[in-house]
């Protein structure tokens, strides 16, 4: 026994879905107080018994407080509060793999929208599928108190198992190295798709997370993120370090704060990183992927940042509201007027060629080779939403 | 108490509060027959001449209206949360050295709980009304002399009018009256709106007092409620808290949850061809109700249709429509903000209405039935289209039922819901008290998906195409169920009842059971 009492998770008359756990040394009892009581106390307990046997700890005292979480927040709170306690080896208390969690995405899968959620606050997981953001993110570093980040591990892991995100790609945003290392080899195998990471600085970085995924057997994308000055010195190298590398992001927030520039709307500061990062994934053949737009009630600013983006070159951007997903996705989601330019040009530009013509002109353009490209692109993206 | 089956198949007491009570037969089944109640006749010769009826006091007043044990108290609820009538008339009478009154409020709310006390002391008997918060949660547990009967709005008004029940005194909270009874809604400090829910209450209870906070020379308009109806008037320095009467500004909802179903049901609205030129809805000021409102605005604008009328509970987004051209007309029931106040006082087209109007089953036809569509919430549905909206899933009883029962007549009822709420699920196998019979609901839309009634084979139709979610209602419960681990325990309900939830034609739909807690498991 490393100490005396373990807390792990939240409890409070605001927390919603999550539960608080203490542990200390005692008969095996446990009490359980609850806003669902009548209708789950019973099943609390069962659940609560179970996982105290699966995780062989006896001589300890269990008292749960519970706001309504739902059993793998349940199960994660017991085992951490347990890890806590112990501080010891454990096994891993896994909950069942949900039958629609089990999906494979596409390197080359379309990442409008990315939708950030705090890897400790389990009530923004459950509906998170639901707003159709290409990506959800379970963030493990920022949103994570330094204290809390073993928590959130093992409710990320959890979450990935047991929630069912509705097709969103799964991605996890791990700690920067080396703590990162640590989180990218203990999520691998519970059905990530993609881990993010943050503040890369170097290409080496990236071949450590794939290595350490790789020896879990899992074939995991890799979407760094490139935070400051350096970072941005090495986006070449970075962006084609390896090839699970399928997105290079930028984090714009912290790249300006190194760089001692401010955020300005007219975004002049931000011009040659966007280039940089947009130039840097393209030669890699992979997603330029824009940073977050943080005032979340301006949906006018965000749908007007978002068209910037893509008309920038970048494929999607982050989200930190599920109210932002859908002006994300509008935005990088071709225009019926674009669509109908696209086959236009397509049609004229086959019928010139056919009769011998390498150019045409189109509502009074020129079209060669390089317009009819985007225009397939402009059709495929119409397609792939 | 013996308890006989409904055709709903429930089992319901065939005595309430000393009154044979008829189980409910089905929908439209029904019909009684006889005379109306009446209120007993009173004389010009016994009024002065100059109009003046105003009493020195609240207490003198009460005392000239006759009170004494038993007697039937009514009150209207639109000074909503910040009514501070009934504490004070409450605490006269407790002063009065009167026993077992009986309050008849036409709804509840969580201010009310400074009414328990009275029910321990019994001055109060029992409570016959909406109950909502710490009053329903009181009568859940077993403490209320007397049954809890749950009616409508309109239920309400035909209880009054057919004589189940008798107001012995209508205390009018009337935010702006003159001296000869003629009371306003949309004037004074506590200005609320329309009072179409003391309608029933002045034209058939023996004795009537409005009270004001704001006492205005003869003639108080618009006359809400004509003086003609009224006995005494009484000044008081305050009705109430101005600022849990009306809210300043009603805010829409940023759950993005919320917005999802909203976002459903106006495209449920739009896709099944509901919106269309000179239609009409109804949806309350509620998170998800107003910001369905807002997305069908939105539609709307987009289709250029116009409403020819829009059912308040008004709100500045109603007013909006109206003064942009998008409804001819607001037919209100009660304002839940400021804008909805000044636009009732000075737009013509913004009509006050009554639970007469509305909902009232002894009229010749109501409001609700010609409604295209209403927007309602519940607390839980079965796979039948069965819903509950007054008790938990828990047993307990906390909500009123207001105009939700009466506005299931309209042509298209819909239903929004989470599918779980808080690790509860709302989908049930049989839901915990029956107030709706699934027949007259349509559509529930939940945040995973839109089901709809399989009766109704002409939304099915017009919805062909719609690339909404459509969903079976089984199919969302067990995704429901999946997500919470399993379907809920029984509510832990005792074997008494404490309540019945009456149908809006007087029978009896239902039996609210006491709840007992049981110690952590």
């Amino acid at each position: 026994m490393s100490s005396d009492v373990a807390f792990a998770g939240s409890r409070g008359p605001n927390i919603r879905d999550d539960c608080w756990v203490e542990l200390k040394p005692g008969a095996g009892a446990i009490r359980i107080k609850s806003r669902v009581l009548a209708l789950y106390g019973a099943s609390i307990r069962r659940l609560a018994e179970e996982v105290m046997a699966r995780l062989g700890v006896t001589g300890v005292d269990v008292v749960i407080d519970d706001s309504g979480a739902l059993p793998f927040t349940l199960m994660a709170r017991i085992e951490t509060a347990v890890r806590r306690f112990c501080g010891a080896a454990l096994p891993e208390v896994l909950p069942e793999i949900h039958p629609a969690a089990c999906y494979a995405v596409s390197r080359h899968r379309r990442r409008r929208s990315r939708l950030y959620l705090p890897g400790n606050v389990p009530k923004f997981f459950i509906n998170a599928g639901l707003y159709r953001p290409g990506a959800v993110i379970l963030d493990l570093e920022d949103s994570v108190p330094e204290g809390e980040k073993d928590a959130a591990r093992v409710l990320v892991r959890n979450a990935l198992r047991a929630v069912d995100f509705y097709g969103a790609e799964k991605m996890v945003r791990i700690n920067s190295l080396p703590l990162g290392l640590e989180d990218a080899r203990a999520l691998a195998p519970h059905g990530a798709h993609t881990f993010v990471i943050p503040k890369v600085e170097s290409p080496d970085d990236v071949a450590a997370v794939d290595r350490v995924t790789r020896e879990t057997g899992r074939q995991i994308h890799l979407v760094p993120l490139i935070e400051s000055a350096r970072g941005a010195l090495h986006a070449a190298s970075i962006a084609q370090a390896t090839p699970s590398v399928v997105a290079l992001g930028l984090g714009l927030e912290d790249y300006l704060k190194d760089i001692g520039a401010q955020r300005t709307a007219e975004r002049n500061e931000s011009l040659w990183v966007a280039g940089l990062i947009v130039n840097a994934a393209r030669a890699a053949g992979i997603q330029p992927l824009a940073s977050v737009y943080s005032a979340v009630d301006d949906l006018d600013g965000l749908a007007r940042y978002a068209r910037e983006a893509r008309a920038s070159g970048f494929e999607g951007i982050g989200c930190i509201h599920p109210r932002q997903v859908r002006a994300a996705n509008a935005a990088f989601t071709p225009t019926v007027d674009e669509i109908e330019q696209a086959r236009r040009i397509i049609t004229e530009f086959e019928k010139a060629e056919a009769a011998g013509a390498g150019t045409v002109a189109v509502d009074g353009r020129m079209v060669d080779r390089p317009i009819v490209e985007r225009a397939y692109r402009t059709l495929e993206q119409a397609q792939n939403t | 108490m013996s308890l006989v089956q409904n055709a709903a198949g429930r089992w319901v007491p065939s005595d309430v509060n000393g009154r044979r009570a008829e189980p409910y037969r089905g929908v439209g089944k029904y019909v009684p027959e006889g005379r109306k109640a009446a209120p007993p006749i009173r004389s010009c010769a016994s009024f002065p001449p100059n109009g003046n009826k105003v009493a020195p006091g609240l207490q003198e007043a009460l005392r000239r209206a006759g009170l004494r044990d038993g007697t039937v108290i009514s009150s209207h609820h639109h000074l909503r949360d910040g009514d501070e009538l009934a504490a004070q008339v409450f605490a006269l009478v407790a002063e009065l050295g009167v026993r077992d009154v009986v309050w008849l409020p036409s709804a509840a709310f969580p201010c009310h709980g400074a009414l328990i006390p009275h029910l321990e002391s019994g001055i109060l008997h029992h409570v016959e009304g909406s109950l909502n918060g710490p009053l329903g949660e009181y009568a859940s547990r077993g403490k209320m002399r007397g049954m809890a009967v749950m009616r409508s709005h309109g239920g309400r008004y035909r209880a009054i009018q057919d004589g189940e029940v008798k107001i012995d005194i209508a205390v009018v909270a009337a935010p702006a009256a003159d001296a000869f009874g003629n009371c306003s809604g949309v004037d004074g400090p506590s200005a609320c709106g329309p009072l179409g829910f003391a309608l029933a209450d002045v034209q058939y209870a023996e004795h009537v007092i409005a009270v004001t906070d704001h006492l205005v020379p003869f003639p108080c308009v618009p006359w809400h409620i004509p003086g003609n109806l009224v006995d005494q008037v009484v000044v008081i320095d305050r009705l109430g808290d101005p600022s849990r009467i009306v809210s300043g500004t009603t805010e829409i909802t940023r759950s993005p949850d919320r917005l999802l179903i909203a976002e459903y049901t106006a495209r449920l609205v739009r896709d099944a061809g509901i919106m269309k030129p000179a239609f009409s809805f109804q949806a309350g000021a509620g998170g998800v109700s107003l910001a369905f409102t807002i997305f069908l605005r939105d539609f709307m604008r987009e289709a250029g249709v116009r409403a020819r009328f829009i059912r308040g509970g008004s709100t500045k987004y109603l007013v909006e429509m109206l003064e942009s051209g998008l409804a001819d007309y607001i037919l209100d029931g009660q304002c839940f903000d400021l804008e909805g106040v000044r636009s009732l006082r000075r737009n013509p087209a913004h009509v006050p209405t009554s639970p007469f109007h509305s909902y009232n089953y002894h009229g010749k036809g109501n409001v609700a039935s010609m409604l295209d569509c209403v927007v309602l919430g519940a607390t839980e549905v079965d796979l039948e289209f069965n819903a509950n909206v007054v008790t938990h899933s828990d047993g307990r009883l906390l909500h009123g039922i207001g105009g939700w029962q009466d506005a299931l007549f309209s042509r298209c009822t819909i239903l929004t819901v989470p599918s779980f709420r808080g690790r509860v699920p709302i989908l049930r196998d049989r839901v915990t008290t029956l107030c709706g019979p699934g027949e007259l609901i349509d559509a529930v839309v939940t945040e995973r998906g839109v089901a709809i009634n399989p009766r109704r084979h002409d939304l099915l139709a017009a919805l062909k195409g719609s690339d909404l979610p459509l969903r079976s209602l089984a199919d969302l419960k067990a995704e429901a169920e999946s997500i919470c681990g399993g379907a809920p325990a029984p509510a832990p309900v005792t074997e008494r009842p404490i309540g019945v939830v009456t149908w809006v034609d007087g029978t009896v739909l239902d039996t609210i059971y006491g709840v007992e807690f049981p110690e952590a498991p």
